[in-house]
């Protein structure tokens, strides 16, 4: 390997530092692929998949990609809640890697809530 | 394509010694078996820090913590964690008192409470890859210093930091530092102290196993303030996976161009060997050390001249522990305002320790300088086991003293008014605790080793005096004769055959060898004798005037007795003890009560181990 130059080492930093930030727990944005027998049968394989395809196509280094169980709304799923740091999680009903492109393009690159497939705001309150 | 989660499996010597590389490649195939390979990562790191309940692994983003695992649990594990996302509470950490498992890691106590600087990528790195390190900002402080400091800013830098030693006597780095840089003689040294030796005592190579760059770089950045041009790690060969480690992190480091001629295209110049020490405490000692690195019998000489004058072969040298090296970096990215903000008065930043012994929680721990005894002992480490009662803690190893309980208030600190403490200044303090706690006990190198209720104060002192008696280098008169000597006096005692006079003797040898031996090992070497002296004498009056030992530690002087009642009632007379006992001193018919014999008794306590029914007694 050449030596490496100022330059060689941030670039290295910065190539090293999109797979070891997910250890950190902390990005501006989480996106939570509801993975529960109801969710899988569904096809939540599929879109989680879909969702890593685009975190990956985009170059995105700020999401976190993260599997969970039944949201409980077993009858719409797939279903993912995408959560940008400071702001109310949305659900996101009755997914398909077509439908997780335009989450991508519209709310998680656009800031802005892919109202068609959204569900509601928020999350249920626990405790 | 991106994973979706990390696995940290921990790999540092105690759980790999709970066979924590076969759960990593059970999980590995696991993984793969589920189809799972590109989107869930196994990342071997080091050592955790939670040791007493490993094999660990740490999954993040989400940072849930599972413990104890074994390969047979890790199908169950991956199936409801990563193919149906529900986390699996029965393989999560109960803290002792609490109610329900606790899955985050950042919500155990054990973590929430520890400030990491030297230990800042543990368990969020693979030790051996250097991206994972760059990735953390490292060799980050490297190019700051090489594209924006002069060695006199560095230094500069770090004095104002505040930075100790770490090794224990706590000498101020950044003087140390400058010595070595003003002296004229070249070429100049620098050496990494990892000749860890206090028994219970794992910073040193935890740090070599979790994080060796973060040492490297450390010593780049000395190197650079200091003018030299060739380091040296020296460290013992009992610590093989730290040894693999550093060779490999030096590896990386040179096939980076990180090491070795113009270093990043700078005019600078740097490389590391690697010493591999024999395991003898007295190489800890810098002049004993550098005699061993030129190839020397260990043996230390006196001082002056310090090593910053006349070190490795002759020339100046700077030596700095491990934990010091690993905290160079973060000072020089984020400053010696902000260091100095952590810690209190003369001692800054934070302190790694190896928690050991009587406690619930294991392991290695990172926290602020100033915290209190019970911080350490009740929040962190979870309290003493079993219910027993917290009686003292051994710190800095045969080194140290004792600190008993009544003390545990009192911050841990170097010093209190100005000044270098160590171990030496602790034990000139008035007596009385009033005047202790308003001046702070002593650091040590880190080991704390925690005591309860169970633990004889005489035994632990005499066998800290049988390890430096053992460890002593026989060079002088003091610490070769007088150690030996302290050792028959201590086990006279412990033995029951012990006088007043023989406590009489022993604080007078402790002084004469204390004042008068030719390095630090001598000089410190009676120091666990006075500090249990001076708030354990009830102990040893106990067994001199009673020949009773109060903790039943010391066997000679048990009695072994078997209650009539319990024997009968709950054992129905079963005749374990009887049938076990090797000396045949215990008389009794089936169905009866057994009893004891004294006069052929020879205190092994067999009986009291086989007893099924707790009935034998020891008095």
């Amino acid at each position: 390997m050449p030596k490496l130059s100022l330059e060689d080492l941030a670039r290295m930093r910065e190539e090293a530092r999109r797979t070891t930030l997910l250890r950190e727990g902390a990005g501006r944005v989480k996106i939570t692929v509801h993975m529960g027998t109801c969710g899988i049968a569904a096809g939540a394989r599929q879109v989680m998949d879909a969702v890593l395809g685009e975190v990956e196509q985009r170059g995105l280094v700020d999401v976190l990609v993260v599997s969970s169980g039944c949201a409980g709304l077993c009858s719409r799923e797939p279903m993912a809640t995408v959560e940008v740091t400071g702001e109310a999680p949305v659900k996101y009903v009755e997914l398909n890697p077509q439908k997780v492109k335009e989450v991508f393009a519209t709310h998680v690159v656009g800031g802005a809530i892919a109202e068609p497939y959204a569900l509601a705001l928020g999350s249920e309150r626990t405790l | 394509m991106p994973y979706r989660a990390h696995m940290m499996v921990c790999a540092g010597t105690g759980c790999v010694a709970n066979r924590s590389l076969e759960v990593r490649d059970a999980l590995q195939s696991e993984i793969e078996k589920r189809g799972l390979g590109e989107q869930v990562q196994v990342v071997t790191t080091g050592c955790n820090g939670f040791c007493g309940v490993g094999p660990l692994l740490v999954v993040q983003p989400e940072g849930i913590f599972y413990q104890q695992l074994t390969p047979k649990q890790l199908p169950l594990l991956v199936e409801e964690h990563f193919v149906k996302g529900r986390p699996v509470p029965k393989l999560m950490y109960q803290p002792p008192e609490a109610a329900a498992p606790v899955p985050k890691m950042g919500d155990i106590p054990f973590f929430g409470r520890q400030r990491l600087i030297a230990l800042r990528n543990r368990g969020l790195i693979d030790p051996e890859k250097i991206g994972d390190y760059i990735a953390r900002d490292g060799y980050a402080a490297l190019v700051k210093v090489l594209t924006e400091m002069t060695p006199d800013e560095v230094i500069e830098e770090i004095k104002s930091a505040g930075l100790r030693g770490r090794g224990g006597a706590g000498f101020i780095t950044g003087v140390k530092w400058e010595k070595v840089r003003q002296a004229e003689e070249t070429p100049k040294y620098i050496i990494c102290n990892g000749d860890e030796g206090d028994p219970g005592a794992f910073m040193d190579r935890s740090i070599f196993e979790s994080d060796p760059h973060s040492v490297l770089e450390g010593m780049l950045i000395g190197a650079y303030a200091m003018g030299a041009r060739q380091g040296v790690v020296y460290i013992r060969n009992e610590y093989p996976l730290a040894v693999q480690r550093i060779h490999i992190a030096i590896e990386q480091a040179r096939e980076h161009g990180l090491l070795g001629e113009e270093i990043l295209g700078k005019d600078f110049s740097f490389d590391v060997s690697v010493t591999r020490g024999a395991g003898a405490f007295v190489c800890g000692e810098e002049t004993a050390l550098i005699a061993s690195v030129e190839g020397r019998l260990g043996d230390p000489r006196s001082r002056p001249p310090y090593p910053a004058q006349e070190g490795l072969l002759g020339k100046p040298t700077c030596i700095n522990n491990v934990e010091t090296w690993a905290n160079v970096s973060p000072i020089i990215l984020q400053g010696a305002k902000w260091y100095s903000e952590i810690g209190t008065g003369n001692s800054k930043g934070t302190k790694v320790f190896s928690l050991v012994g009587k406690i619930n929680n294991t392991g290695l721990v990172e926290v602020p300088m100033g915290i209190t005894l019970r911080e350490l002992i009740y929040d962190i480490g979870g309290g003493i086991p079993d219910g027993k009662k917290f009686k003292a803690v051994q710190t800095g190893g045969p080194s140290g003293g004792c600190i008993p309980a009544g003390l545990m208030d009192v911050p841990l600190l170097y010093e209190d008014r100005g000044g270098k403490r160590t171990a030496d200044d602790f034990l000139d303090l008035p007596i009385d605790f009033e005047s202790l706690t308003g001046v702070g006990s002593m650091m040590g190198s880190g080991g704390l080793v925690v005591m309860d209720e169970d633990t004889c104060m005489v035994d632990v002192s005499r066998y800290f005096l049988a390890f430096t008696q053992d460890e002593s280098c026989g060079a002088c008169t003091p610490c070769r004769e007088g150690t030996q000597l302290m050792l028959d006096i201590l086990t006279k005692i412990t033995e029951g055959r012990g006088t007043h006079d023989d406590i009489r003797a022993l604080e007078e040898i402790a002084w004469v060898v204390k004042q008068t031996s030719l390095c630090g090992l001598g000089k410190t070497a009676p120091n666990p004798v006075l500090t249990t002296l001076r708030y354990f004498r009830d102990e040893y009056i106990s067994h001199i005037d009673k020949r009773k030992c109060p903790a039943r530690v010391c066997r000679e002087l048990n009695t072994y007795r078997i209650d009539p009642v319990i024997c009968v009632e709950k054992g129905h007379g079963c005749g374990v003890c009887k049938r076990e006992c090797p000396e045949d001193a215990i008389f009794g018919e089936k169905k009866t009560a057994h009893r004891v014999d004294d006069n052929l008794c020879r205190k092994c306590g067999v009986c009291v181990d086989v007893c099924h029914f707790n009935a034998v007694i020891v008095e």
